[in-house]
């Protein structure tokens, strides 16, 4: 197993979100011309930024300006990727976040999110790859500079240009302050996954993000090779374990793109009504629905215990699991973060001394009969690396609104991850989508859902907020308030990777 | 109390007539996946003591992997099986089954052999036992089913609609009695269980104390069975050491047809079939972990889980061809993908007892350990197994087992005479 992480060969989007550059744009593109792709490529290599930071003696340009590259199947075919690879490369993304009914199913992608009526990605015009422009400021000209004169011959945009917007205080349209809990990439390799974890922690193996690194199940996700053969510049590092080949793989993960509307005057009329016109009474039924504050403070108190992970700094933010309140009368269980990520260990948090743990082993001794219903959380986590669009529209705004403005909003939805299958489409279909997450019935994420009906269901449009004194709040007929427009599942390689991409004949 | 039985009815498919069967098969569905409850074969919704039903083709596509081994692949016949979850006991249930699908039946069992002539008794001349059964809640009839979920619908909707301003200022015991006297005057029926048969009582009494009597047999024959262990643990390692792996992919194809006819509905079936390790050994090991897995089903996991997992609603292991072979199919709820993450997370130790006498599944360390945690392998090698079941009906779409749980304990509160204050408030909270 490799000792190091070698950050100058990763692609810079797994170590950072680039924060500070607040203005970005992606492009989802159809190669048209291969040679001019693969010229375009070669003439770009040099800025793609990698995982070293300026302050670890990374190239202090990188502080500035980014540019990352993620390429579909389709792409891959084009550029002249080896078809053998086709071995290694899991099985959801050669079909595609679009390429079969039952993943649309499962991903809630059915009526008006069904791939048929996306902009871009569904059946018809899926993107070969994205292009992400990120700069501190002027993102015109590092655009101008990064498409160069090839841009247009190699390129068709299969949707306009993905606009950014960078909101105040880190806020997403909603208005909720987002992006404060993350997995911690144990960048250092120091973990070593247990076969059975009984606290919750937030350090995660590498090999959850990164391909050829053990990861939480301490085995090596499936990854995709190249004969030797066929890398006859030797590009490519040789593949650990498999004799005769090239690692494809190293240092690359999988990136997952939904481009997501909001309806923000939607959401906030909505609680509104449910508030009777009560301005912190709807301010505070959103942060039941969300699981944070607008400020993003947790709702449920703080651990006594440190969390494995969790730096001293965000501390305030992310120091809880939901073990101090298992019905859910602080935090409603089927809360968007706590439904994204429900803190659980391996086994249930009770689950202290041997006679006890063999009880639980067994299924028994449960303090409450819907207890131990949700999977371990270190085997589901993404890392989250999206960027809002549109103009703010606040709170107290969208309720005045009377008639929509008409202006998109919304979540260009990006994450990383090793494995597509068990970390994003697990938290999408199980946990948000799932209308029986953690023993609940007939509703989905109150953010998120999008209340399809279902056979012997009465409804899916509910949300519950469970009451200290018995019978739960119940909000009915919840509006769908996010809908996907497109998006892909995408694979970005790592910097050698890319190299050997460009440098196919 | 009425416990669930069940019935497998396994036939060869006649040469020449598979695509026939397939068609016959395909015509009940609505689309792949789909089932016609109404279909004109059977009509799976007037056999209302059924809880889950499938037809499924046992074509096993790893019949090479027994190569391994140096043995020669065998051809099986094709064969068909037809395997229901029932309430009550299988002689009269194959009486309905023969009055309400007898036609249907006999047209698909045609393909399989049935030359006409009474059906009862060949479908009795088919049957096959399975080695292992689990019933998720055992003496949970559909009669009880449907009835209490009719009534949490109906008290939900009240509370959700005309009920609400009604309770918004109660207490929970004035809500409690409310409710109560709601579903009284309302005609909810509410059918109390039946008296339980006392043949069953005594059967499961005996199976019960003849498990039992292990425990002091054991302690009795300590000073053989220590030195046996040991021997045991020595046959067992070098077998888990040296036995191959067969680690592929299913065909892109086949798992594309395998998804097509999942996730319709919450719950999902599931089949798959494989053959056994050779020799004596292995062959002890899955008799004696079928046997413990059987009798903990019949006796300790009778109440809505088996280990830690909630999510099923009924399983069984079945031998075939001289345990040369196993079958398993199991009702379920998620998607295949979170059943494996369950299973592999909370029972991979159970998993790796039974399967890990198959041939190729992922080395296992001392039995338990291992194994089905080698993820991706683990992973591929259900996939590779698993068999696309052709037809599949669910007499209670929509409602998991965590579900049909709940709204047991609902009924169940409504009924009790009296309730603390603590418990009227965790009750309230079902809704
Ligand atoms: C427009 C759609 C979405 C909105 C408005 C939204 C909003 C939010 C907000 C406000 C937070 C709290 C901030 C934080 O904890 O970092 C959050 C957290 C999170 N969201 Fe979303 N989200 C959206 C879509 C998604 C999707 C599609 C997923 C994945 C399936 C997802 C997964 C998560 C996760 C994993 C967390 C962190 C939870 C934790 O670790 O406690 N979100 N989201």
């Amino acid at each position: 197993m490799p000792s190091a992480i070698d950050k100058s060969d990763v692609q810079g989007l797994v170590r950072t979100a680039f924060n500070d550059m607040i203005e970005a744009r992606f492009h989802a593109v159809e190669i048209i011309d291969v040679t001019s792709a693969r010229a375009w490529l070669q003439s770009v290599l040099a800025l793609v930024n990698n995982s070293v930071a300026p302050k670890e003696g990374g190239d202090p340009a990188q502080k500035e300006r980014a540019l990352q590259l993620a390429f579909s199947w389709s792409g891959l075919r084009k550029l002249g990727v080896p078809a053998g690879t086709a071995d290694g490369f899991s099985l959801e993304f050669q079909s595609g976040m679009s390429g079969e009914a039952n993943r649309s199913r499962r991903l809630g992608d059915v009526g008006g999110d069904a791939p048929e009526q996306w902009k871009w990605g569904g059946p018809n015009n899926v993107a070969d790859l994205v292009v992400m422009i990120y700069k501190i400021d002027n993102l015109a000209a590092w655009e101008t500079e990064v498409q160069g004169p090839l841009w247009s011959k190699a390129f068709r945009e299969v949707t306009q240009p993905l606009d950014t917007s960078h909101l105040d205080n880190d806020i997403e349209p909603f208005g909720f302050k987002d992006g404060l809990s993350q997995p911690k990439v144990d960048w250092a390799l120091s973990r070593k996954a247990k076969r059975e974890e009984f606290d919750f922690g937030n350090l995660i193996t590498a090999g959850e993000f990164l391909l050829g690194y053990p990861n939480e199940y301490n085995k090596l996700t499936e990854r995709p090779t190249v004969a030797e053969k066929e890398d006859p510049n030797r590009i490519l590092m040789p593949a650990e374990g498999a004799p005769g080949r090239r690692d494809f793989g190293l240092n690359g993960t999988y990136l997952v793109f939904r481009d997501l509307t909001q309806d923000v005057r939607g959401l906030w009329q909505f609680l509104d009504k449910q508030s009777a016109g009560d301005r912190d009474a709807r301010l505070q039924l959103g942060a039941l629905a969300v699981g944070r504050t607008t400020k993003g403070d947790p709702l449920v108190p703080l651990s006594e215990k440190p969390i494995a992970g969790i730096e001293p700094k965000e501390e305030k933010d992310n120091r809880f699991t939901y073990d101090s309140d298992p019905t859910g009368t602080r935090c409603p269980i089927g809360a968007h973060i706590r439904r994204a990520n429900p803190r659980v260990a391996d086994m249930p948090s009770d689950t202290k001394g041997f006679f006890k743990r063999a009880l639980r082993l067994l299924g028994f001794g449960a303090p409450r009969p819907d207890d131990d219903l949700v999977s371990s959380v270190r085997f589901h986590r993404v890392l989250r690396r999206g960027r809002e669009y549109g103009p703010e529209l606040k709170p107290d705004d969208a309720v005045k609104q009377t008639t929509p403005d008409g202006i998109p909003r919304g979540l260009r939805f990006i994450c990383l991850n090793a494995n597509i299958t068990r970390q994003f489409e697990f938290v999408q279909q199980a946990w948000s989508m799932g209308t029986k997450f953690a023993g609940l019935t007939e509703q989905s994420d109150p953010l998120l859902g999008n209340r399809t009906a279902i056979n012997g269901c009465l409804t899916t449009a509910t949300f519950t907020v469970p009451q200290d004194t018995g019978l739960a709040r119940c909000i009915e007929g919840v509006p769908q308030f996010v809908s996907l427009r497109g998006g892909g599942y995408f694979f970005l390689p790592s910097i050698r990777a890319l190299r050997y991409i460009a440098s196919l004949p | 109390m009425t416990p669930q039985g069940n019935l497998m009815v396994l036939a060869t498919v006649t040469a020449g007539r598979e695509s026939e069967l397939r068609t016959l098969l395909a015509s009940m569905n609505r689309q792949p996946g789909v089932v016609d409850p109404d279909n004109a074969l059977v009509p799976f919704r007037r056999l209302d003591r059924i809880h889950f039903a499938r037809f499924v083709i046992l074509d096993d596509r790893t019949l090479d992997d027994i190569t391994i081994y140096k043995l020669p692949r065998v051809d099986y016949p094709l064969s068909v099986a037809f395997i229901a979850d029932f309430d009550g006991p299988q002689n009269s249930f194959i009486d309905e089954l023969e009055r309400i699908a007898g036609s249907g039946l006999a047209r698909i069992f045609a393909c399989c052999g049935f030359g006409g002539g009474d059906l009862k008794a060949w479908m009795k001349e088919h049957r096959t036992k399975p080695a292992a059964n689990y019933v998720n809640t055992v003496g949970r009839t559909m009669l009880e089913v449907r009835e209490e979920a009719a009534l949490r619908d109906f008290i939900c909707t009240y509370l959700r609609g005309a009920g609400a301003p009604v309770v918004a200022k109660m207490t929970p015991a004035q809500v409690r009695k409310t409710l109560r006297e709601l579903v009284k005057s309302s005609g909810i029926k509410l059918t109390p269980p039946a008296p339980t048969p006392i043949g069953w009582r005594i059967s499961q009494l005996i199976n019960f104390i003849t498990g039992l009597l292990f425990i002091p047999l054991a302690i009795l024959f300590l000073p053989i069975l220590i030195p046996l262990g040991i021997i045991y643990l020595i046959i067992l390692r070098l077998h888990e050491t040296t036995d191959a792996e067969v680690d592929r992919r299913a065909a892109p194809d086949v798992q594309r047809k395998l998804a097509e006819i999942e996730d319709h509905d919450v719950a999902n079936q599931f089949s798959a079939m494989g053959s056994l390790k050779p020799g004596w050994f292995r062959l002890l090991n899955i008799s004696i972990g079928l046997v413990v897995i059987n009798w903990t089903a019949r006796h300790i996991f009778t109440r809505g889980h088996l280990g830690r997992v909630q999510t099923i609603h009924f399983a069984r292991w079945v031998y075939l061809n001289d345990r040369k072979r196993l079958y398993f199919a199991s009702n379920y709820d998620g998607s295949l993908d979170s059943y494996m993450d369950d299973f592999i997370n909370k029972v991979g130790f159970g998993l790796n007892l039974v399967f890990s006498n198959g041939i190729g599944y992922p080395r296992t360390n001392y039995l338990v350990f291992d194994g089905a945690k080698d993820e991706q392998k683990f992973k591929r090698y259900i996939r590779r197994h698993q068999l696309p079941t052709e037809v599949w009906y669910d007499a209670h779409p929509g409602r998991t087992a965590v579900d049909l749980a709940r709204n047991t304990r609902i009924r169940e509160g409504l009924e009790r005479s009296s309730m603390s204050d603590a418990d009227t408030r965790q009750w309230l909270q079902l809704f």
